[in-house]
C-alpha cells in the first residue's frame, strides 16, 4: 500500500521533523516500509501557468499549432504544440526554456521547422496522471506565471508499506490510521477528522434496509441527490494516482479516496435504481456482472448486496455494472459496511478476484468505521459540490460488533515483559497507549486499558499485546540485551540423533558415500520410467502436481530415481536418512518411519563383491555404534526392483532392522545396462533401540598363536561355519574367509582359522585334533576339503 | 720376502679388483681366507723352512692376511654403498605437480549447516528434538493459535491428506509436544525449557529459484520464569554471531505478526555480503530479514500446559535451507533435493 506523506500531514503536524527518519522509525516500529520511497515532484521545476494568446495553423501539419503564450514575463514565448485541445485564451501548465521534467531539460528547437521556446504541458508529461489526451486545462483564476507547484500538491514523498506487514492492523489500511501511529512516533497530537455532523438529518426519511444474513455486521447507507460535479479536484486526483489508483468520476474517486483515507470500503449507487436494500446470499448458483465487465458465477455461500431480490453487489468484493454511477447520475446510494472477514476472504477466494475492498474487509475492519466515513464522505463532497443535498436520514443497521476488551495489568508486569525495567517509565506508558487511542487510568502502579475499537476487532485482546504496543513505540533498537538467570543442566543427546550422526559420520568418511535429500512422496512418472509400482498408501488430498500424490512406502524408489541421473559417474554410492509412510496405524495416523537407505552403483565391480561392500558397510555401522555383529536371512522380494535371489533381512539382537538387496535386473537394465546396483534401507528407531555391548577388553596372549587354512568344495559358508561353531573349541579365537573361488570342481572357500591360548604356546598336535573334528563333521554332510 | 707369498698377494690384489658384487666378495675372502683358502694354505709350506726363515715366513704371511682382510672390508664398505645408491637411483623423482586426489563422501549441506547450529545450541545447554514429518491439524495449526478460517493458514499452503493429517509447514508443529514433554520438569525441578527442533517442511507451491515445497527450519524456544523481550535479543544476537561466525554482527527487531507469538518480530541482520553499507542482495538497505521471532503467546503456553502468568519465553525460527543457501552462495534453491552429485559431491565436511 502506498502512502502520501502530504496526507499523514493532513492530520499530524511533522513540521521541523525529518521525515525520512521518521519514516524509518515507522518501518522498525509499526510495519515493513519497502525500501525505495519516492520524492514526488522532485524531478519538475520551472512549469508555470500559460495563457495562449495566438494560435495559429501550421502552413504543413494538420496535428501542429504555432502558439504564443504569456508566461507573466513579458513579451509572448513562440511555442509549437501539437495537443488537440488548444484554444485561444486557455489557460495550462507550460514548461519553460530550461524547466525539467523528469530527464528531459526543457531548450528551444525547431519542431516542423519553427523555433519552439518551451513545452505545454498534459497531465503525464508532468507525473500528475496517465492522461496524456491534451495539455492541461486550468482555471482561467491563476496568474500567468504561477509556479504549477504552488496551485497543486505536487511535491509529495510517497512510500510503499508491506501489505503483508498489516494482516493484523486493520486500522492501518488508511492514511487515518498511519498518520495516528506517526503523531505518536513523533509525539505530536493527532487531529481530528473533520466530518459533518449527520444527526441533523434525522428527520429526512429513512432507507428501506435489511440485513437478512449474519455475515453482515453493520450496514450504514445513506441517500444523496442533486450532484453536479462530474469530476473530482486536482489535489485530491494526484492523491489517488500517487498511491496507485485512476480517478474516475467524482463519486467513484471520493468513495476510493475514503478508502484511502480511513481504510473504510465504501459503495456508490446510482440511486435510481436501489429502492429496497436487502443483504442476503441466495439458495442456487446464478451469474452476476460485476463494474469490471466480467460474469462471475455466485454460489449460495457469497453474500450479496440486493435491490428487493435483484443482486445489485458482491458484498465487500465488487459493486454491479447495472447500478454503476453514470455520466447522468446525480443521485447516489451510497453505501458503508462491515462484513465477515472470513466470509469476504472466502467468497473472494472462490471468485479468485481479490479487490482494494476485499481486502481490508479480509483484516476484521472496525464497525464503528462506517458512520464515520459517511459523515466524512459528506463532509468532503460538500466541500467539493456544495449543490449535493442529502436526501434521507442515516440508515444504519447495526447487528453485531466486536467487544472492546479492558484490561487492567501493573508495571511489574511490563518490566518481566521486557527486561528492562525503568528504561520505560509509567509516564511513558501512559502517554504511548493515550497516543494510540486507548482510554488509559493509572492508580499506583497499576494501569487500566480500553482497548480502541479500531484495534478491538481481533490485534489486541490480551494483556501481551499491550506489551507489544509499549516496546514498539519504544523502539526495540533502544533494549539493552540481556542474558536469561537460569540454572545449569547437563543436555544429552538422544539416543537416534547420535545413532544418525554417527551413521553419516562412517558413510561420508570411511565409506565415501555421498549424502543426497529428496522428498517424501513417489514420483509417478519417474517410477513409471523404471518399471516400479506406486504402492497404495495415504495420499495428498490437494497437490497441484498429480505426479506427486501418493506419500512413498520406501525410499529405495527414490534413490534408484537418483541413481538414474548421476549413471555418468562409473562407481558411487548415495545415502540419505529421511521419512517413509508406511499406511496409517490403528489410531489413523500415519505410520511414520525414519529409514536409512543407502543405493551402490558400480560399473567396474562384481555384483557379488559390491553386494559383500553393502553388507560390510552395514556391519561396520552397527559393530562401531553397537559392537554387535549382524546376521542375514533370506527374505522374499515383493516389489518389481527387489531380486528374488539376493534379497535379505538384516538381523541384530533378534530385530529386523531392515533389508538389503540386488536390484532386480529388469529394473538395473532400465537404469544401466551393464552396472551392478544394490541398496539398503533400516530403521533408525530399531537400529537406535539396540541395546550398546560396549568394548569388553580382553588381553592379548602372550603366546603365539596359530592360524590354519582349509579350503573346502562348498558355496555355502553357512554349513562351514556351523561346524566351526559345533567344535566349540576355546581355542578358536577368531574366523575368516580368505578366499572365494570358482574351480572346475565347483565352488571352493577357503576359510582361515586362527588359534590360540592365553597360557601356553599350543602345539600342532591339539589344533589339528580341532581341525579334524570339523572336517569330519563336514565331510559327513557332504563338504569336503580340495 | 718368499716369492710364493709375493705370486699369492699380486694374485689376490688382481681377483679383488675384478669384484663388483657382495657375492663375489664373500667367494673371494673364502678362496684367500678360508680354512681351504690359498693365503691360509701358504702356511703348510712352512715345515720345508729353517727356523730363521719360518719365522720371516710366518710373520709376512700374516702381513699379507691382515692387509687381504682390510682390502676386503674397504671393499665390502665400498659395494654396500654403491648398492645403496643403486637402489636410491632405482626409484625416479616423484612428480608433485600431478595434483593430490581428495575424493571422498560428501555430506548434504543442509546436514553441515545444521550440525554447525545443533553444536552452537547445544553449548548452550538446549536440547535437540526431533520430530515427525507428518502432523495434525491441532500441532500444526491450533494448538498455535491459529484457529480455522484465520488468514495465516492462507499463508502457509498446506499439504492436507486424506487420512486428515498434514504435511507440517512449519518446525513450530512440534513446539506443543516440547512443552508437554518438558512441563513437569519446568514446574517441579526450576529446570527451564530450552530446545531446538530443527526438521523438514512443506509448503505447497509452485517450485522455481527461490522456492521450493520441501525446505529445512530450526526453531528454537526458551520458557521459564520472567524471561524477557531483553532475553531473547540477547539470545539471538549471541548465536547469531556465532552461527555467522561474526562478533560484529548487528541485528535489529520489528514488529511481525505470526500468531504464535506475541509480540512477534521480524530479526534483520546486518548484511553479511556487503557488511551493512547496502549492496543488491539486501537490496541496498544494508539489512536482510533472517528470522522470525517473539514472546511465546499465552494461549500456546496455555495450550501446552504452561501457566502464562507463571512463565515466559521466546521461541525463533531459522530457514536452515536458506542459512545453507546463503553459506554457500547457492542459488537455485532446487540443487539442494536434485540429487545431482555433480552439485552435491562438493560438501566435504565443514567443522
Amino acid at each position: 500500500m502506498y502512502i502520501s506523506m502530504n496526507w499523514i500531514r493532513e492530520f499530524v503536524d511533522l513540521e521541523g521533523l525529518d521525515i525520512n527518519k521518521l519514516i524509518s522509525k515507522f518501518s522498525l516500529s509499526t510495519a515493513e516500509v519497502e525500501n525505495e520511497i519516492f520524492y514526488k515532484g522532485s524531478d519538475l521545476s520551472g512549469v508555470v501557468v500559460a495563457e495562449i494568446v495566438s494560435i495559429e495553423d501550421h502552413p504543413e501539419s494538420k496535428k501542429l499549432h504555432l502558439l504564443k503564450v504569456d508566461i507573466g514575463e513579458g513579451e509572448p514565448v513562440d511555442v509549437v504544440c501539437g495537443a488537440p485541445n488548444v484554444r485561444l485564451g486557455m489557460k495550462t501548465a507550460f514548461a519553460k526554456v530550461g524547466a525539467q521534467l523528469g530527464e528531459i531539460e526543457i531548450a528551444p528547437r525547431k519542431v516542423g521547422g519553427y523555433l519552439s521556446c518551451g513545452m505545454c504541458c498534459s497531465e503525464k508529461e508532468i507525473g500528475i496522471s496517465d492522461d496524456n489526451s491534451g495539455i492541461m486545462d486550468l482555471c482561467a483564476c491563476y496568474a500567468n506565471g504561477t509556479d504549477i507547484k504552488d496551485i497543486f500538491e505536487i511535491d509529495d514523498i510517497i512510500f510503499e508499506v508491506d501489505n503483508k506487514s498489516l494482516t493484523n492492523r486493520p486500522d492501518l489500511w488508511g492514511h487515518y490510521g498511519m498518520a495516528r501511529e506517526f503523531a505518536t512516533l513523533a509525539g505530536r497530537p493527532l487531529k481530528p477528522l473533520e466530518c459533518v455532523d449527520l444527526s441533523k438529518y434525522a428527520d429526512l426519511p429513512a432507507l428501506d434496509v435489511k440485513i437478512e444474513n449474519d455475515d453482515c455486521l453493520r450496514y450504514s447507507c445513506l441517500k444523496i441527490d442533486n450532484v453536479t460535479k462530474n469530476r473530482s479536484p486536482m489535489n485530491m486526483r494526484i492523491r489517488l494516482y500517487y498511491c496507485g489508483l485512476r480517478a474516475i468520476n467524482l463519486m467513484a474517486d471520493l468513495t476510493n479516496y475514503l478508502m484511502l483515507e480511513m481504510g473504510q470500503p465504501m459503495h456508490a449507487f446510482d440511486s435510481r435504481k436501489i429502492e429496497k436494500i436487502r443483504i442476503k446470499k441466495f439458495d442456487s448458483p446464478f451469474t452476476f456482472q460485476t463494474l469490471d465487465e466480467v460474469e462471475r458465477s455466485i454460489d449460495e455461500n457469497t453474500l450479496m448486496i440486493c435491490n428487493g431480490d435483484e443482486p445489485v453487489a458482491i458484498a465487500g468484493i465488487m459493486g454491479g455494472l447495472a447500478s454503476e454511477i453514470e455520466d447522468d447520475t446525480q443521485g447516489l446510494t451510497l453505501e458503508s459496511a462491515t462484513f465477515d472477514p472470513v466470509s469476504v476472504r472466502k467468497s473472494s477466494t472462490r471468485l479468485s478476484h481479490r479487490t482494494d475492498s476485499s481486502m481490508r474487509y479480509e483484516k476484521t475492519l472496525d464497525p464503528e468505521m462506517t458512520t464515520v466515513a459517511i459523515a466524512r464522505f459528506v463532509k468532503l463532497l460538500s466541500d467539493i459540490d456544495s449543490g449535493a443535498t442529502v436526501i434521507s436520514s442515516l440508515t444504519d443497521e447495526y447487528k453485531r460488533g466486536y467487544e472492546r476488551k479492558t484490561l487492567t495489568f501493573d508495571k511489574a508486569f511490563v518490566d518481566r515483559y521486557t527486561g528492562i525495567g525503568e528504561a520505560i517509565t509509567k509516564d511513558e506508558i501512559m502517554n504511548t497507549l493515550s497516543s494510540l487511542g486507548f482510554d488509559i487510568t493509572n492508580e499506583g502502579d497499576s494501569f487500566t486499558v480500553k482497548v480502541p475499537s479500531w484495534r478491538a476487532t481481533k490485534d489486541v485482546t490480551i494483556k501481551a499485546d499491550i506489551i507489544e504496543e509499549i516496546t514498539r513505540i519504544h523502539g526495540y533498537d533502544s533494549f539493552a540485551p540481556l542474558t536469561a538467570k537460569a540454572p545449569l543442566f547437563p543436555v544429552r543427546k538422544g539416543i537416534v540423533k547420535f545413532c544418525e550422526e554417527r551413521t553419516k559420520d562412517i558413510l561420508v568418511k570411511r565409506f565415501g558415500l555421498h549424502e543426497l535429500h529428496s522428498y517424501i512422496w513417489a514420483y509417478y512418472d519417474e517410477y513409471k520410467k523404471l518399471g516400479i509400482e506406486i504402492e497404495d498408501n495415504v495420499k495428498i488430498l490437494n497437490a497441484t502436481n498429480p505426479n506427486i500424490e501418493t506419500l512413498r512406502r520406501s525410499m529405495i524408489p527414490t534413490q534408484l530415481c537418483q541413481v538414474k541421473v548421476n549413471t555418468q559417474v562409473p562407481d558411487f554410492g548415495i545415502f540419505e536418512i529421511g521419512r517413509v509412510v508406511k499406511g496409517t496405524k490403528e489410531d489413523g495416523l500415519c505410520d511414520e518411519h525414519k529409514m536409512l537407505a543407502i543405493t551402490l552403483y558400480s560399473k567396474t565391480k562384481e555384483l557379488r563383491d559390491l553386494y559383500y561392500g553393502l553388507r560390510d558397510i552395514m556391519a561396520s555401522i552397527v559393530s562401531d555404534i553397537k559392537h554387535k555383529d549382524i546376521t542375514f536371512v533370506a527374505a522374499e522380494a515383493s516389489h518389481s526392483y527387489e531380486h528374488p535371489k539376493n534379497f535379505n533381512n538384516i538381523i541384530c539382537d533378534g530385530k529386523i532392522l531392515g533389508q538389503m538387496g540386488v536390484v532386480h535386473p529388469t529394473v538395473a537394465k532400465k537404469i544401466d545396462k551393464k552396472a551392478s546396483i544394490v541398496f539398503l534401507e533400516v530403521d533408525m528407531e530399531i537400529l537406535a533401540s539396540v541395546s550398546d555391548s560396549g568394548i569388553t577388553y580382553e588381553e592379548a596372549s602372550k603366546y603365539p598363536g596359530m592360524e590354519i587354512d582349509l579350503t573346502f568344495v562348498t558355496d555355502k559358508f553357512g554349513p562351514v561355519k556351523s561346524a566351526i561353531t559345533a567344535a566349540n573349541c576355546p581355542l578358536i579365537k577368531d574366523v575368516a574367509v580368505t578366499d572365494i573361488y570358482e574351480a572346475e570342481e565347483g565352488t571352493t572357500i577357503t576359510v582361515r582359522i586362527y588359534f590360540g591360548c592365553m597360557d601356553r604356546t599350543l602345539t600342532r598336535e591339539e589344533v589339528m585334533a580341532v581341525v579334524d573334528s570339523i572336517t569330519a563333521d563336514l565331510s559327513a554332510k557332504g563338504i569336503n576339503l580340495k | 720376502m718368499n716369492d710364493l707369498i709375493l705370486a699369492q698377494k699380486s694374485a689376490f690384489e688382481s681377483d679383488l679388483s675384478k669384484v663388483t658384487s657382495i657375492t663375489e666378495l664373500e667367494a673371494l675372502k673364502v678362496a684367500y681366507l678360508g680354512k681351504k683358502g690359498t693365503i691360509t694354505g701358504l702356511l703348510k709350506n712352512m715345515g720345508s723352512l729353517s727356523n730363521e726363515e719360518k719365522k720371516d715366513y710366518g710373520r709376512d704371511v700374516n702381513e699379507l692376511k691382515n692387509l687381504a682382510q682390510d682390502a676386503i672390508a674397504e671393499k665390502l664398505t665400498a659395494l654396500k654403498e654403491q648398492e645403496m645408491m643403486a637402489e636410491i637411483n632405482a626409484v625416479p623423482t616423484f612428480d608433485m605437480d600431478i595434483p593430490a586426489n581428495t575424493q571422498g563422501g560428501s555430506y548434504h549441506p543442509i546436514t553441515l549447516v545444521q550440525r554447525k547450529c545443533e553444536e552452537i545450541f547445544r553449548s548452550m545447554g538446549f536440547n535437540i528434538e526431533d520430530y515427525s514429518e507428518i502432523v495434525t491439524d491441532y500441532e500444526c495449526f491450533e494448538s498455535l493459535n491459529i484457529p480455522k478460517f484465520h488468514p495465516a493458514r492462507d499463508m502457509q499452503d498446506t499439504y492436507y491428506l486424506d487420512n486428515g493429517q498434514l504435511l507440517k509447514t512449519q518446525t513450530s508443529a512440534a513446539q506443543n509436544a516440547i512443552y508437554k514433554k518438558y512441563k513437569d520438569a519446568l514446574i517441579n525441578e526450576g529446570k527451564p525449557i530450552k530446545a531446538i527442533f530443527p526438521g523438514r517442511c512443506f509448503r505447497n507451491e509452485a517450485t522455481d529459484a527461490c522456492h521450493e515445497n520441501t525446505f529445512f527450519q530450526m526453531e528454537g524456544v526458551m520458557v521459564d520464569k520472567d524471561i524477557s523481550i531483553a532475553n531473547l535479543i540477547y539470545s539471538m544476537k549471541t548465536m547469531l554471531a556465532e552461527v555467522f561466525d561474526n562478533y560484529d554482527l548487528k541485528v535489529r527487531l520489528r514488529p511481525g505478526f505470526f500468531p504464535f507469538v506475541e509480540p512477534g518480530f521480524e530479526l534483520d541482520i546486518s548484511c553479511q555480503i556487503c557488511g551493512g553499507v547496502g549492496c543488491p542482495s539486501c537490496k541496498h538497505s544494508g539489512w536482510l530479514e533472517l528470522c522470525p521471532c517473539g514472546m511465546i503467546h499465552p494461549n500456546v503456553l496455555s495450550e501446552g500446559g504452561i501457566d502464562p502468568e507463571k512463565y515466559t519465553g521466546f521461541a525463533f525460527g531459522l530457514g536452515l535451507t536458506r542459512l545453507a543457501m546463503m553459506k554457500y552462495g547457492v542459488k537455485d534453491i532446487r540443487d539442494l533435493n536434485g540429487g545431482s552429485l555433480n552439485s552435491l559431491a562438493q560438501f566435504s565436511d565443514d567443522e
